[in-house]
């Protein structure tokens, strides 16, 4: 067993070849660096605002807030492992919550409704795949339209108006306002997601195969692999996970609306990148996507908590944005 | 003169990368005017003294001396600076820009910032014309010109740096037959202009031929110094290199006649692609090896990619008895195809990832559990390519480290690796051996032989023409785009392999009588 784990999945995320085998470790030791950025941030809560930070009232609000990106960053993650990018994914979101709550599909109960929601943004995705396998149009500009024309979609079938889900589907909103064991519903969603998406790319020839279609696109066609297939399938995942996303936010605002998950792409990607996937492909791990946008969530917090400036925010984000790249890179230098 | 100060000289260079000592005391000395060959298995270090050379390591010990005064290379910039030039294996060419603005990249011609066109134009002609290849456009698109081509601009780029000394990487890997007769030509030029060259390559005939003297590298120091190319026997320079006195040695061939009876694994009818190649029609029997002999560009590797589904062509292709979908290399596998492509980094390799997942890649679903879910079971995944890399004598024998971390011999036999399961009819190998050195190169020999005694038909392409006749039970000729000649392999010689490939381009088409052969050839 010992052997056998340290020695496949480790590999993707590790380039060092002078060290050999050993590099399981690396990829360890860089998660490790996330880690404690967020203890620092914790630290830094705790002096600053002891009072409020570590109560359990904040720490269930940072991981609501964290839920509903951070199953679009696992979608986000498979796609930028297989070499692409999904500009769409906050536009679909908003998209999927729309038609899911519009009257037609709320008279049809809450199942329909996240029924409806999984299967637009699923749908979505897929078409974003088709136009980037079989139409070769390259990522960026197939999900940049997809975008623009997602949430153009969006607003014209809510009438740019916010559509609340009706007392008789608030079975919905129990997602957010049941809790078990102190957290409410949409977190266990999230840690499913996760889970799960940890374990297709990790242990399945799915996520293997991500790994190869990132990495080498050609290699991995002429070693028998339909990267064309494989692409659609990515961006269909994305997709599905904007579903699940949408059906998350219309629990927490009991709401559809066009304008819901604005710049939630860039946010997704943001974390992706701290997470030390590589934006070329081919290398991440799902983990790695969460502690950043785990890292993310909390400076949010933070400066909430301090009444601080939220433009301030958005350049303390940026920053980090860059240094975390910084110091991937130099961590990936020392070895090559 | 030249014998008081040489134009270049290296004495205790050493460069250690952690982990490694890449470099462990290498003494060079290069005299102006002359063909400085190194020679030296994968991982001798020449790469490693390459980039001392072009600036871009700096060495941790020893001393570089140009006309005799101490210098530093790095930054490649300096280098440069000190006339001298690097040509690189894969060139280093912006496939997006034009020949002329490839060649003066990053010192344009230009008048407060705006480039002077016309005149780089006109200054790229001259070099090209230089070269002996004023037919290639200063204007022209990089990414549309041929392999030879290329390297052409690579060196018209050398010399417009005024470079006093030159380093060729491999020059001839991705040339045919008559380019590397140019290649030489060029050579000769500019040696005889003061200009020298140090030349790389795996091809001993060559540096007999082109060489003057020979310096040879084991394991990261200088064995040998300032050998004579022409006159030091093979048996000599091997034996320096690898220790041990082998040359090419070819597995024993099954007698004529030996796959008669046996079922045709392949059968390839018409195939034809527009502007590739025309009318293919051939068969590989089951344990045999088929050679396809042909000049680069004479449509050998793409009649083998059509095969394989990597391009679409009309026409039909049965493997067993069945057809292959066109255009899919996902059912070509399926069907029991393999193949190991031509540009191993690019094309076969996942450089980061360990040697077990670069085996299995194209079999992980025999490692699933349930099929329908894709689970993969690793702990069998691993068992199976770790027996795999003993079996194949991968070294270092740990499945585990980056495959980037290999020999170009290892790397390979884990591309064949990739193919060893009993599900494979149908073996297709484009230039196995490229960047492969010489022991490795019979372990491989071998190991292609014992596939086929198993009963795997093998279609072989390579633009070594011993290679072909030493591996093949039969020999196919290809030329432009067409099968000329089929012979066993025995009843033919390089002589005559080389004949059929070449002879007629110039007659059949009747163009260009000065130089016959390549145009036809090289032009898509």
């Amino acid at each position: 067993m010992t052997e056998v784990d340290q020695a496949a999945p480790a590999g993707p995320r590790v380039k060092a070849p002078g060290l050999g085998g050993r590099l399981g470790r690396l990829g360890e030791v860089r998660h490790l660096g996330l880690v404690a950025a967020l203890v620092l941030l914790a630290i830094v809560g705790l002096v600053t605002r002891p009072e409020n930070f570590a109560t359990s009232s904040n720490l269930v609000s940072i991981l609501a807030l964290a839920s509903t990106i951070g199953v679009i960053t696992v979608g986000m993650t498979f796609v930028i492992i297989g070499g692409g990018i999904d500009l769409s994914v906050g536009a679909l979101m908003a998209l999927a919550s729309v038609w899911a709550t519009t009257l037609a599909t709320q008279s049809y109960g809450p199942v329909v409704m996240i029924v409806c929601a999984l299967l637009v943004g699923t749908g979505a995705g897929l078409l974003n795949g088709i136009l980037i396998s079989y139409g070769r149009i390259v990522p960026f500009i197939a999900t940049l339209a997809m975008m623009v024309a997602g949430r153009g979609l969006a607003q014209r079938m809510s009438n740019q108006r916010t559509q609340l889900v009706r007392p008789e589907n608030s079975l919905i909103v129990e997602l957010s306002t049941t809790r078990v064991l102190g957290l409410p519903l949409l977190v266990y969603v999230f840690a499913l997601v996760v889970l799960i998406g940890w374990v297709v790319l990790n242990r399945t020839t799915f996520g293997r195969r991500t790994y190869a279609v990132g990495g080498n696109p050609e290699a991995a066609r002429l070693a028998g692999i339909d990267v064309r297939k494989h692409t659609v399938m990515l961006y269909a995942l994305s997709g599905l996970c904007c579903g699940i996303a949408a059906v998350l936010i219309m629990a927490r605002t009991t709401t559809g609306s066009s304008t819901h998950g604005d710049l939630y792409e860039l946010d997704a990607i943001a974390a992706v990148i701290i997470g030390g996937t590589l934006l070329s492909g081919g290398r991440g791990t799902i983990i790695g996507s969460i502690l950043g946008l785990l890292i993310f969530t909390v400076i949010t917090n933070l400066f909430i908590l301090n009444g601080l400036n939220t433009a301030d925010q958005l350049v303390a984000k940026g920053a980090i944005i860059v240094v975390a790249v910084l110091l991937q890179r130099r961590g990936l230098k020392a070895h090559t | 003169m030249a014998d008081e100060h040489p134009l270049l000289r290296m004495r205790g260079i050493v460069k250690q990368f952690p982990g490694v000592r890449a470099l462990d005391g290498v003494d060079l000395e290069v005299r102006a005017g002359e063909v400085h060959c190194l020679l030296g298995q994968n991982g001798a270090g020449k790469s490693t003294l390459i980039k001392i050379l072009s600036g871009a390591h700096e060495p941790d010990e020893g001393e570089v001396l140009l006309d005799g005064t101490p210098v530093r290379l790095a930054p490649p910039t300096a280098a440069m600076g000190h006339g001298i030039a690097t040509i690189y294996q894969e060139l280093d060419l912006v496939d997006g820009l034009s020949v002329a603005e490839n060649i003066f990249l990053g010192h344009e011609p230009a008048t407060f910032g705006f480039s002077r066109r016309a005149e780089a134009d006109r200054a790229a002609a001259r070099l090209l014309e230089r070269l002996g290849h004023g037919e290639i456009r200063p204007r022209t698109e990089v990414g549309r010109l041929s392999p030879a081509h290329k390297q052409i601009v690579s060196m018209a780029r050398a010399l417009s740096h005024s470079a006093r000394l030159i380093i060729m990487d491999e020059p001839s890997a991705a040339l045919a037959h008559d380019e590397v007769r140019n290649l030489f030509r060029v050579i000769r030029d500019l040696t005889s202009q003061g200009v020298a060259v140090i030349y790389i390559s795996h091809r001993l005939e060559e540096i007999r031929e082109i060489g003057d003297r020979v310096t040879v590298l084991k394991d990261g120091r200088t064995v040998a110094v300032g050998l004579g190319a022409k006159h030091t026997p093979t048996s000599r320079i091997v034996s320096l290199m690898t220790g041990r006195n082998v040359e090419y040695v070819f597995p024993p061939r099954p007698p004529r006649g030996a796959h008669e009876g046996r079922p045709e694994v392949l059968r390839v009818e018409n195939l034809t692609l527009p502007g590739r190649f025309a009318d293919v029609s051939f068969s590989v029997r089951a344990g045999e090896i088929v050679g396809l002999a042909g000049l680069v560009g004479s449509g050998r590797s793409e009649i083998i990619e059509a095969i394989y589904g990597a391009r679409r062509a009309s026409g039909r292709v049965l493997l067993d008895g069945r057809r292959v979908r066109p255009g899919s290399t996902t059912h070509a596998v399926r069907m029991g195809m393999g193949l190991a492509p031509e540009e191993r980094k690019a094309q076969a390799l996942l450089l980061d990832h360990p040697v077990a997942q670069n085996i299995t890649l194209a079999s992980l679903t025999r490692y699933t559990k349930p099929r329908w879910l894709g689970w993969l079971d690793r702990r069998t995944e691993f068992a199976e390519a770790k027996r795999l890399s003993e079996a194949l004598d991968i070294r270092p024998p740990d499945p585990r480290r980056p495959i980037r971390t290999l020999s170009g011999g290892n790397q390979q036999k884990a591309v064949l690796g990739r193919w060893l399961d009993e599900d494979r009819k149908l073996l297709l190998l484009d230039e196995p051996t490229r960047g492969v050195d010489v022991g490795a190169r019979a372990e491989l020999y071998a190991l292609v032989r014992k596939l086929a005694d198993d009963g795997i038909g093998v279609l072989l392409v390579s633009s070594e023409v011993p290679e072909v006749l030493g591996l093949a039970d039969r020999v196919l000729v290809v030329r432009e785009g067409r099968i000329v000649h089929e012979a066993p392999a025995e009843d033919v010689d390089e002589h005559r392999v080389l004949d059929l490939v070449m002879v007629s381009a110039g007659e059949t088409s009747g163009s260009d009588e000065a130089n016959p052969s390549s145009e036809g050839a090289f032009h898509d």
